[in-house]
């Protein structure tokens, strides 16, 4: 979707504010708030496209006003209402409604290093032919999904090198939709300064995307 | 609909407001720069907690366990090994920019948020920064999680258009004939910069060495420091 977190190339968003020392958490509540939302993906009810793509549905002014982990966190409550993992009863009650069964979470203390030091790999091994190879000229295709795509707005059009093919790995336009993985490969691309931004850029600089092979079309 | 599910939890916020002091003073002053939001963060997440526990959704021993090893066991530190052992080894240095996953597992690092790492190499001529101008995509297992400024919109929106500017503002200059390349992390690709070994740090043990290496210049916003006591 065209929406405010696709801000490659935007002008006016105001100094760069770096920290000495920052700490990882600011306050107790957004350690809860990251480790609830890794604590729920254990379900597996939904993957990590679906949660970017809930965190990009928040509507701009809200975007910008809430912090990260507030955006975080309405993304998951929007996630577990969705998905019927809670209910709007019971997000007001702070309750459990009558009646519902307890149940056992599938993240507990034991497994966090698990989870932690292996991942959730994104990487598929199944056999699907490259479109593209190392030095080819490529261009970003043109389009402008309403649902969530990792083709930010700045590349589409614009024409690139394929760097190096990464491999295969699960789509995130169809996963986070819940309309199947999709495998195919993904490429690291890369685009001339001057072609995403004109003469303005130094010429010798360049930025590299990755991009699946959905996103690219021959040039 | 987003925006109404701001006020989410309102009626157990204020029950759990009864049952508990929080730093309110703190929280507010937190607040203030992110502008007034509905309720109190504090109150509201651990309501959602308490719900999500009494269910039996979550365990809490594993939120606390989530934080430990992201506050105390996995952070810039892993990177800055990565880098001196590449530093101090020409052999690992050549495994860490072919099969980055490799190498970093040699170290015992690796897993969520950086199960495909690519490295990429600064040299005398060439110097790389590492962006996700869509969301706040970070190589966690070598970097921990990423600060507030590198998910932000400054950073996000200006490191591909005007990178040299956001280089200035981290107080790097580039000369005109270095070539700058920007790796902006939209795939599970996660990136960190090999920085350049500081001039004079020929001495050095491998432990000397990744004492010199910050988490700015693991991100190329900065430069490994000179001297261990420029280390910020």
């Amino acid at each position: 979707m065209n929406g405010v977190h696709d801000m490659g190339g935007m002008h006016g968003m105001g100094p760069i504010q770096p920290e000495k020392n920052e700490p990882v958490f600011h306050e107790p509540w957004q350690g809860r708030a990251y480790a609830v939302t890794r604590a729920m993906g254990a379900w597996r009810k939904w993957n990590l496209d679906a949660s970017r793509f809930q965190r990009e549905q928040i509507v701009p002014v809200d975007y910008f006003r809430l912090s990260y982990y507030e955006r975080w966190v309405v993304a998951l409550v929007e996630l577990m209402l969705k998905n019927g993992v809670v209910t709007p009863a019971e997000l007001e009650s702070g309750k459990p409604d009558p009646g519902s069964a307890k149940q056992t979470p599938p993240l507990t203390a034991e497994k966090v290093p698990i989870l932690t030091s292996k991942g959730v790999p994104a990487r598929r091994d199944v056999a699907v032919t490259a479109r593209f190879h190392a030095g080819e000229r490529v261009r970003a295709r043109n389009i402008n999904p309403v649902g969530h795509t990792r083709l930010p707005r700045y590349a589409r059009g614009k024409t690139g090198t394929i760097h190096v093919d990464h491999g295969v790995f699960l789509f995130p336009d169809t996963n986070a939709l819940f309309l199947g993985e999709k495998p195919q490969h993904v490429y690291s691309v890369r685009f001339a300064a001057r072609e995403l931004w004109g003469e303005q850029a130094a010429p010798q600089d360049s930025v590299y995307i990755d991009m699946w092979d959905d996103y690219l079309e021959p040039a | 609909m987003t925006t109404n599910r701001r006020d989410f939890l309102t009626a157990a916020v204020t029950a759990v407001g009864a049952a508990v002091t929080p730093d309110l003073s703190h929280a507010h002053e937190h607040d203030h720069e992110h502008q007034a939001v509905p309720s109190d963060p504090t109150l509201r997440v651990k309501a959602l907690e308490s719900l999500l526990v009494e269910k039996g959704l979550v365990d809490r021993s594993a939120l606390d366990a989530l934080i430990d090893t992201y506050e105390h066991k996995v952070g810039p530190r892993n990177g800055a090994r990565v880098v001196a052992r590449a530093w101090a080894d020409p052999a690992y240095r050549q495994r860490l920019l072919t099969n980055a996953d490799a190498a970093i597992a040699e170290l015992g690092y690796g897993g969520l948020q950086g199960e495909h790492m690519v490295v990429v190499e600064n040299t005398p001529k060439v110097h790389n920064l590492v962006v996700c101008t869509l969301c706040s995509c970070y190589p966690w297992p070598v970097l921990g999680l990423p600060p507030v400024w590198y998910k932000s919109a400054p950073y996000r929106s200006r490191a591909v258009i005007d990178p040299r500017g956001v280089l200035r503002e981290f107080g790097l200059e580039l000369a005109d004939d270095v070539e700058l390349r920007v790796w902006d992390s939209t795939a599970e690709l996660r990136y960190l910069v090999l920085p350049e070994r500081p001039v004079g740090s020929e001495k050095l043990n491998e432990e000397e060495l990744a004492a010199l290496v910050t988490r700015d210049a693991m991100i190329g916003v900065g430069i490994a420091a000179r001297r261990q006591g420029d280390l910020g």
